[in-house]
């Protein structure tokens, strides 16, 4: 058995040695410590851009020209720009504009991934309301809900049911894209697993273990959007 | 009860409506009648502001709807609308598409909601109904539901945009009997309706509509028997071969 390793060549030498593999789990601590952080800013930056596309979705959908403008502008603003330099303004340039405001590393990020995916997530939500029938919204005002109460009690629940598969995709992509944070502002995952590599040159293990932690968090959400969209699809 | 004064509607260059004036007493049950695209439709939306007109007032329940800021949403309690396409909310069970605006809108308490539900659905008699979803109705029944959802807002006005037109035949006439039932009633009623046997048993006066006008109006018998336009002539005899 131990010859057979033995005679493995990408083994005993090369970025994928076995040294390199027992360097990194005796630290591997460090990747553990990034996986929080990036655990919080995904969960925290979701729930923004949730909250954050549901409103602006809502406003979307209206038929009220300022809000409705307003969100044009937001979404055509963060959907074509990159991410990358939106999150280098929040961390250099808002300290400028205030001065001396100091942003936590983890709010940057929450930011960050929160305002872009809930731009993404606006024209989710607005797409799911407007495929709900004129007649349930006209059903509700007639009963004399306001917009807001009939987008809540009968056009947004409705909308939930075709809007859930991209949903979770764009969580998915929002669990990745935390690690433009890394090049910024440091902290997570990714930022963890660099500065490990970079210091020690282990980067063949470090990469498929960092990539395996992306994977473990985004894989179950990929599958529940699977789920979800076969039981739309029977409704 | 309900008062349009000098109502225009115009999408772009159509013009929908042109100078409607219409008044109706309380308890009135008024039919609206006229042929496809005359606007009958868009007048009926006027008085509970679906439709927002271009000029002109509308005065429903001694409340100017067409001023700025009007409480729109507070007199529209009271104006229940019946739909040809039934608009049941489909996520929700019979009982809550009956329930659900009295608890949420008018703050009614939810057993004394759901108690009223189930007395609105026993009068259209789908009591047994209560637990299914719309989808799992016959459009009759989810056409009783919708006058039952009305119902339960207890409202002074009732609204029908050709409440039958989207049935099959066999259902029309059990739709039929419960609106007729409900004009016995003292709510004020506007009714638009291809179904003349309806005008003729329910209504108190009957309007004919053509251009974005209302050319005829007055009692069924007079409409029926003596219509004074070509127009409405021509209109009945192709509809009463
Ligand atoms: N939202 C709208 N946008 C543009 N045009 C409209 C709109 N609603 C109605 N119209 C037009 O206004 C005119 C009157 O329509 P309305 O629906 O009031 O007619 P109707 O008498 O109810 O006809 P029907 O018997 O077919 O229901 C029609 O020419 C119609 O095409
Ligand atoms: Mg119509």
């Amino acid at each position: 058995m131990s010859d057979l390793i033995a005679n493995i060549g990408f083994l005993q030498q090369g970025p994928f040695a076995i040294p390199r593999w027992e360097a990194l789990f005796s630290n591997i601590d460090l990747l553990w410590q990034g996986t929080i952080v990036t655990l919080t800013v995904a969960s925290l930056g979701l729930a923004l851009a949730l909250v954050l596309g549901t409103v602006l979705g809502v406003m979307a959908a209206s038929h009220w020209r300022v809000p409705r403008a307003f969100t044009r502008a937001y979404v055509e603003f963060y959907q074509n720009t990159p991410l990358l330099i939106q999150v280098f303004m929040i961390f250099n340039a808002l300290p400028m504009v205030f001065s001396g405001l100091f942003i936590p590393v983890i709010t940057i990020g929450i930011l960050g991934v929160g305002m872009y995916h809930g731009a993404y997530i606006s024209e989710v939500v607005r797409a799911g309301i407007q495929s709900i029938g004129r007649g349930q919204l006209e059903a509700a005002l007639s009963q004399g809900f306001t917009y807001v109460g009939a987008m809540r009690y009968i056009i947004i629940p409705q909308a939930m049911r075709i809007v859930l598969p991209p949903l979770t995709n764009q969580a998915v992509s929002l669990i990745k894209n935390t690690s433009v944070i890394a090049i910024i502002a440091g902290g997570d995952l990714m930022y963890a697993g660099d500065a490990f590599a970079g210091r020690f040159g282990h980067y063949g293990p470090t990469y498929v273990i960092v990539g395996l932690g992306y994977f473990l968090m985004c894989f179950p959400l990929a599958m529940l959007a699977r789920r979800l969209e076969d039981r739309t699809r029977v409704l | 009860m309900i008062e349009l004064v000098d109502v225009s509607k115009h999408f772009g260059h159509l013009k929908a409506l042109r100078h409607v004036d219409l008044e109706v007493p309380a308890g009135q049950k008024l039919v609206i009648i006229g042929p496809s695209g005359s606007g009958k439709s868009t007048l009926i939306r006027c008085v509970n502001m679906l439709e927002k007109p271009s000029s002109g007032r509308v005065i429903v329940d001694g409340v100017e709807l067409t001023a700025l800021r009007a409480p729109v949403a507070k007199v529209r309690q009271s104006v229940a609308m019946v739909f040809q396409s039934f608009n049941l909310y489909p996520h929700k069970t019979v009982l809550e598409n009956v329930a659900l605006a009295p608890i949420v809108v008018c703050g009614v308490k939810k057993e004394q909601a759901t108690e009223a539900a189930l007395t609105y659905l026993k009068r259209v008699g789908l009591s047994d109904k209560a637990d299914k979803y719309p989808a799992q109705l016959s459009g009759g029944q989810q056409q009783r539901v919708a006058i039952a959802r009305a119902l339960n807002m207890h409202p002074k006005i009732m609204l029908f945009d050709e409440p039958t037109s989207a049935l099959d035949p066999e259902m029309i006439q059990e739709v039929l009997e419960v609106i007729i039932d409900l004009a016995q009633g003292g709510i004020t009623m506007v009714v638009v309706t291809h179904e003349m046997g309806f005008a003729k048993e329910a209504a108190d006066r009957v309007v004919f509509m053509d251009e974005g006008r209302i050319i005829e109006d007055g009692t069924p018998e007079h409409f029926f028997e003596n219509p004074q336009h070509d127009r409405t002539k021509l209109f009945l005899s192709k509809i009463l071969r």
